[in-house]
């Protein structure tokens, strides 16, 4: 029988793909259904972030930063603030520093609200999706009342906040988590544990531990494939010290450790220990004044900063040179969307095109985070 | 037999994991909805919700700090010194204004509703309302217009803090030449900056409120003792701005007018007169 | 007399006009209906309220807004589309549900073709959807559609086997390939219902049949051929306008011959469940169509419910498990009937 001639076939996956979670391009080399290559181009959503930052004063960045990955605006505003009040060398209240936390791992769960209920969409589940959205609107609330802003915050300033909680926040916090817990368990129910979901992602852009590290993967990624590396708890920042909680990997309990449905689990579960992080420091909320250590002018010494932090997404840096002017000689960011990103092409040969749509959601990039 | 034994397990946990998802859809079929019905319900939206900017004018000494911390550039604020011999009040927390604010313009379309400039503010007039709906069909039309002063005025106002620059440039030379030839400058520029004042209060007969402050500036600032609502009398001559490209903020829906200031200030003008501008923009 | 309208009108070409039209005037309201209770049903299920304003009450006129829109879209062919069979697609697919109405019994008094083969004729022209959805597929010239068109292709075939053969056990127990027997043999209260007859055989049947009957109008789980976060839309994803209504309209019409068929099948068709409590030919389309909206309602809560299959899955789903049983089903009940009668 003569030999069938087969060609491969380019395929071109967004900009315009509903699952490719913004405007990434993946150029798929496919044969038939199986991918070949994925070749993912991005800079679509580029937005000078970095040059941006050489113009304007410390202050101003901060916008900005909420503008880098809008999925994890308080994260992003957390890391940077860090870093200019390590150049600025001040310390600031207890209060402050709670309250950050509080919103960070708020954020977080909003986060991962959003790329869980997306992920169901990938899959094809539709209702989670929209469960999750009806939570993550409760969060935004709490966040519009303590800063007016539902999406990007400009909440975390150098040296403080923009706001003290308003009255009441601690109790409507505390009425969402209530409300909340229950929620992911029906979310296991109705997605996690469903067995064509299971089938779906299990053993499916399996990601082992040493890939995962050479490709400099951070967050839920990494620690889907089981490596135990959290910033909150390995280098601890802010006063995520003081908590107790515990870091979630991934356990392979579906099929093979690293894959699809690990890392998407890894985000479930982290939702429970932010919740118990926002719990702790409720209960153990200082008093203070949060902007008492604000200061007038934010103009910090010469000198180099590089703070890293724990986005949603993985390991958020930023690098900070100050030339004394009160505007910064040069602020980059480290994102972690684009690192986990560059594995996309690791991690997808040999799977389907159907498999494509679940690797690219479960490594859970935002387009904001890769192009800044 | 083992392989025998998970297909048929595969296929129970199958049937049952369908069978719970099904339960979870079927109680949430019967649970009231958590949407709300947008334009006939809304949000409440929080005290401190950050929506669109207002500026009330009232209070703004042209101090240019809001567009200074302004991260996108979106507040354009030109100002003219004003004359020795014009008065142009206080504001409500007692700061002598010395500047006719000749433009202040914050394009929001352009305003990433930050909230930066409101803080540095010092007489806290620039401030977030709870405006949220504003859409435009032209993007120019977001570019919204505070001064009180119609264009007249402000180009005689700019005009006129320039000529009095010269004035002060030609005094300084001729001061540094003579200085006996300034005592006879001086007197000229005053009957020219009372001119100014007093046309545009007749041309635009509708705009009663804005010569008030020029003619009586005295009273206003006593019975303004906070800022919100204060720009109420004055938000006419707001509206009154005709050119197209700049739309002004309808008074009314920004903020309730207090009914005591505005009879403080000239009420009879301001009944006739606020819905026919607001709409005519 | 089983189509009362040959009956008054004669067997001649009006006659047969108008009992072909009926179908057409079903299937409009019924697709316009199922949409909206889709929009509903899925908006609740998801604590939301879905459509509101149009027409007042509930948005009951959102689905007709919808179709209006359409047809008044711009129609656009693809510069790089097979014209011929691009325009001609739809049209096939459309045909395909529709023809399989003539067969479906509404009430002892009216079918639109009372044939002997009833319920093969409705399984042979249903597969005439393929070839439509192929021709999309490939007409538009489009890498995506060609690979939705692949999986459909693929997957309506594979799953024709065992909804075939599920088909077969009910046929084997009634003796009849006429649907309007196989109504008759379940005639009396709902526990003569083929469902609850050789228990379990004919239950685990009816499973397998629904099941396949899902993925035969390409309804979620296992609507891989338009899977709109992989595919885009799937074969259709170059139709706009009224093409792209007549796919639309095509997938609900489908989704009612199954759960017609299903009815028929295995809940009684147009038997009143409770013995002679409101039968007869007019309860009897009642009858029918209230259950098989209730088979309809299955379909949109599974919809809404469950992600979707992949490619390999679906064929493992239906060679290796579906068939399978469908097959070791018709034995036990083949073996019940020829002992037990
Ligand atoms: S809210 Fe922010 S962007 Fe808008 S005018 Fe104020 S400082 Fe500028
Ligand atoms: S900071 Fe306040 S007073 Fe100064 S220009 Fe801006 S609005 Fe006017």
């Amino acid at each position: 029988m003569a030999e069938l001639r087969t060609e491969e076939m380019v395929l071109n996956m967004g900009p315009q793909h509903p699952s490719t979670h913004g405007v990434l391009r993946v150029e798929l080399v496919v044969d038939g259904e199986v991918v070949v290559d994925a070749i993912p181009h991005i800079g679509y959503l580029h937005r000078c972030f970095e040059k941006h930052a050489e113009v304007m004063s410390y202050q101003q960045i901060v916008p900005y930063c909420d503008r880098m990955d809008y999925l994890g605006s308080m994260n992003n505003d957390h890391a940077y603030v860090l870093g200019v009040e390590k150049l600025l060398n001040i310390q600031v209240p207890q209060r402050v520093e709670y309250i950050r936390v509080i919103m960070a791992e708020f954020q977080r769960i909003a986060s991962h609200l959003v790329s869980i209920g997306t992920y169901g969409l990938d899959i094809g589940a539709f209702t989670p999706f929209l469960f999750c959205f009806r939570d993550r609107e409760m969060i935004l609330d709490l966040f519009e009342m303590t800063c007016g802003a539902r999406l990007l915050y400009n909440y975390m300033w150098p040296g403080g906040l923009s706001h003290d909680l308003p009255p009441g926040f601690v109790e409507k916090a505390r009425a969402f988590i209530k409300h909340f817990r229950p929620a992911i368990k029906e979310l296991n129910e109705l997605l996690s544990y469903n067995e064509i979901f299971v089938k779906r992602t299990a053993n499916v852009g399996v990601l082992p531990a040493d890939i995962a590290i050479n490709y400099g993967a951070s967050g839920p990624t990494l620690r889907g494939s089981g490596v135990k590396w959290d910033l909150r708890k390995c280098e601890p920042y802010s006063v995520y010290d003081k908590f107790d909680w515990d870091i979630v990997v991934g356990t392979g309990e579906m099929g093979t450790l690293g894959d699809c449905w690990d890392r998407y689990m890894v985000k479930v579960w982290e939702i429970e220990q932010s919740l118990r992080i926002i719990e702790q420091a409720l209960d153990t909320l200082p008093e203070g004044d949060v902007q008492a250590a604000i200061p007038k002018r934010v103009r910090p010494p010469v000198g180099e900063v590089y703070v890293r932090s724990e986005s949603p997404r993985g390991e958020l840096a930023y690098y900070i040179v100050s030339d004394g002017s009160q505007k910064p000689y040069r602020v980059k960011g480290r994102a972690p969307s684009f690192s986990n990103l560059s594995l996309l092409p690791e991690i997808s040969r040999g799977y389907l095109i159907a498999d494509m749509i679940a690797i690219i959601g479960s490594v859970d990039i935002t387009l904001g985070d890769v192009d800044r | 037999m083992s392989s025998a034994d998970t297909y048929f397990k595969n296929i129970g946990k199958g049937f049952w994991t369908v069978l719970l998802g099904m339960k979870v859809t079927m109680r949430h079929l019967f649970t009231p909805a958590v949407t709300i019905q947008y334009p006939d319900a809304r949000m409440p939206i929080p005290e401190r919700g950050r929506n669109r900017l207002y500026v009330n004018m009232d209070d703004c000494i042209g101090c240019n700090q809001c567009g200074m911390a302004c991260p996108v550039g979106c507040i354009t604020i030109e100002t003219a010194k004003s004359l020795p011999t014009e008065d142009l009040g206080v504001t409500s927390t007692g700061q002598k204004k010395r500047l006719w604010v000749t433009q202040f313009d914050i394009d929001f379309a352009k305003c990433c509703y930050c909230g930066l400039c409101v803080p540095p503010c010092p007489t806290e007039c620039i401030y977030m309302t709870d405006v949220f709906e504003f859409s435009e069909y032209d993007r120019d039309k977001l570019n919204y217009s505070f001064i009180t002063l119609t264009p007249e005025e402000a180009a005689q106002k700019t005009e006129q803090a320039k000529a009095a620059e010269k004035e002060a440039a030609a005094k300084k030379a001729a001061a540094a030449a003579a200085a006996a030839a300034q005592k006879a400058a001086q007197p000229q520029n005053v009957t020219p900056s009372q001119n100014v004042t007093q046309p545009p209060a007749q041309s635009i007969p509708p705009a009663a409120p804005r010569p008030a402050p020029a003619v009586a500036p005295a009273p206003q600032p006593a019975v303004k003792p906070e800022i919100a609502g204060a720009e109420a009398g004055q938000a006419p001559s707001v509206t009154a701005e005709p050119q197209g490209g700049q739309k002004v903020s309808s008074p009314e829906s920004v903020y309730p007018p207090k009914p005591q200031e505005q009879a403080t200030r000239a009420p009879q003008e301001l009944k006739p007169n606020d819905n026919p501008k607001g709409s005519a923009d | 007399m089983h189509n009362f309208i040959t009956y008054y009108i004669g067997a001649g070409f009006w006659g047969s006009l108008v009992s072909s039209i009926i179908p057409l005037v079903f299937i409009l309201p019924f697709a316009l209906v199922a949409i909206w209770l889709e929009l509903k049903i899925s908006a609740h299920m998801q604590d939301r309220v879905g459509p509101m304003r149009t027409g007042k009450w509930h948005g009951w006129a959102q689905p007709l807004a919808d179709v209006t829109k359409l047809i008044q879209k711009e129609d656009i062919i693809p510069a790089a589309a097979d014209k011929a069979l691009y325009i001609l697609a739809p049209a096939l697919v459309f045909v395909g549900a529709y023809a399989a109405y003539a067969a479906i019994p509404f009430s002892p008094a009216y079918i639109g073709s009372n044939i002997n083969l009833g319920i093969f004729y409705i399984v042979a022209v249903s597969a005439l959807v393929v070839i439509g959805i192929l021709m999309a597929g490939w007409s538009s010239n489009n890498k995506w559609s060609l690979l939705g068109a692949m999986r459909t292709a693929a997957q309506l075939v594979s799953y024709e086997i065992p909804s075939s053969l599920a088909i077969l056990a009910v046929v084997m127990v009634a003796g009849s390939l006429n649907l309007n027997d196989i109504c008759a043999a379940q005639s009396g209260w709902f526990w003569n219902w083929f469902v609850f007859g050789k228990f379990p055989f004919l239950f685990i049947t009816f499973i397998i049949y629904f099941i396949a009957s899902l993925a035969e109008t390409n309804r979620s789980p296992f609507d891989i051929p338009e899977a709109e976060s992989e595919l885009v839309a799937g074969y259709h994803t170059e139709y706009s306008g009224m093409r792209f209504a007549f796919f639309y309209l095509a997938e609900y019409a489908n989704m009612f011959v199954v759960a017609a068929v299903a009815a028929v099948l295995f809940f009684g068709g147009w038997n009143s469940p409770f013995g002679t409590f409101l039968s007869g030919p007019v309860w009897g389309v009642f009858w029918l169509i209230g259950k098989g909206m209730v088979l309809v309602f299955i379909q949109i809560w599974l919809r809404w419910t469950l992600p979707r299959f992949r490619v390999d899955q679906l064929m493992y789903l239906s060679w290796k498990i579906l068939t399978p049983f469908a097959l070791v089903n018709i034995f036990a009940v083949g073996l019940w009937v020829v002992l037990r009668g």
